[in-house]
């Protein structure tokens, strides 16, 4: 089964929630020997890991150049230089006239999510095209809008079944009041997939009512979190006994719901003044926030780090005693998994899909501020309580593994090639 | 002669209601009344009242050939008395015809005979006391609830005075022996055990209405011959179930009370009788003691009490309630009593169960096993306040104990110095004329009374906050105004001799 896989983000190289997934669902698929996986990058950097072929999309060249091997050879980081002859081979129209090209032949990329943005997703479905034309392939596998163009073009060239995967839609970006540029793109890219894998059964629902899909193409394809490093695991947790830590970590946006929390909060403190709020991250609402809790007068139990990467994520999880998640609408979200890793309770919003996966963990509607105030308080105050989510919940998220995440897309791909189409009925998780 | 031993256990919880840890403290009444309203009479009427009708017309069919048992719960007869009475008459009814025994069970259907033996007793006995003022019978036989049981529970209830005990006819406890013999306690040969059939009992109360059963549709003649197919000397059949079964589990479009009503007749046929537990434990021997290490119960797959106590939330919350068991015995407000006995019911504890129920699970209002733990612990963190408000930390219960051993032994002293007055007043009079010796008494009695309202107020302001020292000081008033007459007195007693 070979894979041609179109993504936007990849490790070392992380923006955001679709880099740890992308890397999750390869991994994932490389462990079943009969699964070749080539995934396509805008810009890779050349130092990720070696399990699957990386297809460099800046270096693919869409306009004929007469360029010798040997002064070439050693400028390709992703695929290599037989590769560039390859595709040159397959070029299926004149694109000139494109600004910025170079000796090659190729469009650059500036990578991440540039002000041209949709420039960008235009010029990578271009690239698609000459991919499509010149690789061996079963299936295509987009993932996220910005990749939905290519996939549909390299169906269009191939004939072979699209399968698109949906990360988030901008519905719970923007609470409802999309941009139709992306819109648009989103429900293009959705009528021709013959299978949408959408990451949660809330994301589902998302696609099959707002963007009029139906449902038997559309799969709920739950995330899974990978084991953590040795290095992570050994972090110790500097607790203060006598203080408990409560923990919110992620972008500080409408879309997470932060208010919430400071509502939570204030409830909180109003009992019990042993208890500090953490508010990890940032974003646009951060300054609101930080003027709300100084107007409840709790700003002396609020502290705001700032954004966290890396290792500092982790350190923030096992050093909490509790952590909050009240997005308004949440695609999946991965940081209960990884807070649960970390042993760390996590209080989810019923609106977040990974609840739908996780039952060690206490789920409130989000605008429910006294019930998430009441679950705060009560792990705080109750050890037993503490103890079991903490116990639970941590063997619990040992078995949301990718391996089976992985396992279920190849029974979906399976279907897709024997009979070339999806049936979510005919689909066992 | 084959016997059948039908109970019914009648119990409904007290619906405690959505309470938030910031009402802790300002808020001390945590039930939810319309709920409690609404499932009370919901139950009455689909449930308990056609079925104890039904009841009733079979006593009235069959005469003494149809016998019965049941068991309520303090609790469920004082929502029954506020919301359904009409459930209450017909018991009554019932009780009058002679066909039904009331048994004993804890008044608040928990688990304190697993936590505290003190508690346990004191509940029962004021059960069985409710049972006896309400339909005229002492219970004789003790049921715990929801059939809880293991040795020790046994012996306890030897030494209450009770001649039998029910309990689950659980494969684990039973190995290779049939449930249907009467068995004995290993601690107290003087306890009999009726063990119930489980498969015989769930065949009405779970699979009764079941359309994928294989037996569907069950009919009473079939049921019956299950019965008399059993060996010879299988003697004693034990049917027992909640009363909801007829109605609530097993709706009664599907005819469950006809099947009920056939049941005495059909059996007739066979030579199957009737009793209830007392009469069987009168007229059986006993085969063998029955060994009970880890207390068994009738609920789930596993008939053990994980289903309460089953992860560490449930302990937490076990271990944090009957703590406070030794202060809510010695304490005599009346609100804290009946909370007491309202939140120490064992549904509280179903709700926050964890395992993956094979029978359809009820969890209330609640979302889930933590939002259950975390509205009771609120609730239980308000009543404990409340408790210690009454009775300081410091003080040991033990301490506490013979405080009030003192106290209430107080009242029997002063009797004894009253009578004692009182006969040396007659010996007084005997020896003066009667207006003479009348107002030195009144004025010895008037003096110290000024002086002793002053030193208890100190006593109480020391010892405790405002709420227990009114109780103790007028008690404590009392006591030293009585004691420095009876020390006056014994002075009075030379000048009697003088004269």
């Amino acid at each position: 089964m070979k894979v041609l896989m179109f993504g936007w983000e990849f490790p070392p190289k992380i923006y955001g929630g679709l880099a740890v997934a992308s890397y999750g669902i390869t991994k994932g698929l490389s462990v079943q020997d009969d699964v070749e996986t080539t995934f396509c990058l805008p810009k890779p950097t050349g130092e990720e890991e070696k399990f699957l072929k990386i297809i460099n999309m800046s270096q693919v060249p869409v306009v004929w150049r007469d360029v010798q091997y040997d002064n070439i050879k050693h400028r390709f980081v992703g695929h290599t230089a037989e590769d560039y002859y390859r595709f040159r081979d397959h070029l299926y129209a004149d694109f000139n006239y494109l600004q910025g090209l170079d000796d090659l032949g190729c469009i650059g990329f500036a990578g991440g999510y540039p002000g041209n943005l949709h420039e960008e997703i235009n010029n990578f479905s271009i690239i698609a095209g000459v991919l499509a034309r010149s690789e061996q392939f079963d299936v295509i596998h987009a993932h996220d809008w910005l990749t939905y163009p290519a996939g549909v073009h390299a169906k269009m060239v191939s004939g072979k079944p699209l399968c698109i995967h949906v990360h988030a839609t901008d519905f719970d970006r923007s609470r409802g009041k999309v941009n139709p540029t992306v819109y648009s793109i989103e429900k293009n890219g959705m009528d021709h997939a013959d299978c949408i894998m959408c990451v949660s059964e809330l994301t589902r629902q998302t696609v099959i009512n707002q963007y009029h899909q139906d449902p038997r193409k559309c799969v709920a394809m739950h995330n899974a979190v990978y084991p953590l490093s040795e290095e992570y695991q050994a972090i110790e947790p500097h607790k203060n006994p006598k203080e408990k830590v409560v923990t919110y970590l992620g972008r500080i946006t409408m879309q997470k719901g932060p208010e919430y929390f400071i509502e939570a909060a204030k409830r909180v403190l109003n009992r019990s003044h042993n208890i500090r709020f953490c508010f990890a991250g940032s974003g646009d609402m951060m300054n609101a926030m930080i003027e709300l809790a100084a107007a409840y007068g709790i700003a002396d139990r609020c502290h705001f780090p700032g954004f966290q990467r890396g290792k500092q994520v982790y350190e923030c999880y096992k050093n909490s005693d509790v952590f909050v998640m009240p997005s308004v609408s949440e695609p999946f979200g991965i940081a209960p998994l990884e807070a649960m890793q970390c042993g760390c309770p996590s209080i989810i919003s019923k609106q977040s899909g990974c609840g739908e996966i996780l039952q060690n963990v206490i789920k409130v509607d989000y605008w429910d501020i006294d019930a998430m105030a009441d679950a705060i308080y009560s792990i705080c105050t109750n050890e037993a309580l503490h103890k079991y989510l903490a116990e639970e919940g941590m063997k619990e998220v040992d078995g949301i593994t990718w391996e089976k995440v992985a396992l279920r897309i190849r029974s979906c791909y399976d279907q897709l090639v024997s009979r070339g189409y999806f049936d979510v009925n005919d689909y066992h998780a | 002669m084959k016997t059948i031993c039908l109970y019914f256990e009648i119990h409904q919880p007290v619906h405690l209601k959505r309470y938030r840890f910031f009402e802790i403290g300002t808020d001390h009444y945590y039930y939810d009344d319309y709920e409690n309203e609404r499932a009370i009479t919901e139950t009455a009427q689909k449930s308990y009242i056609p079925a104890l009708t039904t009841m009733l017309e079979m006593t009235q069919m069959y005469g003494k050939q149809f016998k019965v048992a049941f068991s309520l719960s303090g609790v469920a007869i004082e929502l029954l008395e506020v919301y359904a009475p009409e459930v209450i008459e017909l018991l009554q009814q019932l009780a009058e015809t002679g066909c039904v025994e009331f048994l004993a069970e804890p008044y608040s259907h928990g688990l304190s005979s697993l936590a505290n033996e003190e508690v346990f007793i004191e509940e029962t006995k004021r059960q069985a006391k409710k049972i006896k003022e309400m339909f005229g019978h002492t219970p004789k036989v003790l049921r715990n609830s929801s059939l809880i049981y293991s040795d020790e529970i046994g012996s306890l209830a030897g030494r209450m005075g009770f001649k039998g005990m029910i309990a689950e006819g659980a494969k684990h406890i039973l190995g290779w022996k049939s449930p249907h013999f009467l068995y004995h306690c290993a601690m107290d040969p003087s306890v009999k055990l009726l063990l119930r059939d489980y498969k015989l009992s769930d065949d009405i109360s779970l699979r009764f209405n079941d359309s994928s059963w294989n037996e569907y549709p069950l009919f009473a003649d079939k049921y019956v011959d299950w019965i008399a197919q059993l060996p010879e000397d299988e003697q004693v059949v034990n049917i027992f179930m909640e009363l909801c079964a007829l109605g609530v589990f097993q709706p009664l479009s599907s005819n469950i009370l006809e099947f009920l009503k056939a049941l005495p007749a059909v059996a007739k046929q066979r030579g199957i009788v009737f009793a209830t537990p007392s009469e069987i434990i009168g007229k059986t021997k006993s085969v063998s003691p029955m060994e009970v290490a880890y207390p068994v119960s009738w609920n789930d797959e596993e008939r053990d009490t994980s289903c309460w106590l089953g992860n560490g939330m449930q302990r937490e919350a076990f271990n944090k309630l009957y703590q406070e068991a030794d202060r809510i015995l010695a304490c005599k407000d009346r609100r804290i009593k009946q909370d007491w006995d309202r939140i120490q019911a064992s549904n509280n504890f179903r709700y926050m169960t964890t395992k993956p129920a094979s029978v359809g699970m009820f969890r209330g209002f609640y979302d889930s096993p933590y939002d259950a733990f975390t509205n009771y612990m609120n609730i239980l963190g308000d009543f404990i306040k409340r408790v210690q408000d009454l009775f300081p930390m410091e003080v040991e219960s033990d301490e506490l104990n013979a405080l009030y051993t003192t106290i209430h032994n107080q009242g029997e002293e002063i009797a004894v110095k009253d009578k004692e007055i009182s006969r040396l007043r007659a010996r007084l009079e005997k020896y003066e004329p009667a207006p003479d010796v009348a107002d030195p008494v009144k004025k010895i009695a008037e003096e110290p009374k000024k002086e002793a309202k002053k030193a208890p107020a100190k006593k109480a302001e020391k010892k405790t906050p405002a709420k227990k020292a009114p109780a103790k000081a007028t008690i404590a008033e009392k006591a030293p105004a009585k004691a420095t007459i009876a020390e006056k007195a014994p002075a009075k007693k030379p000048t009697a001799k003088k004269k």
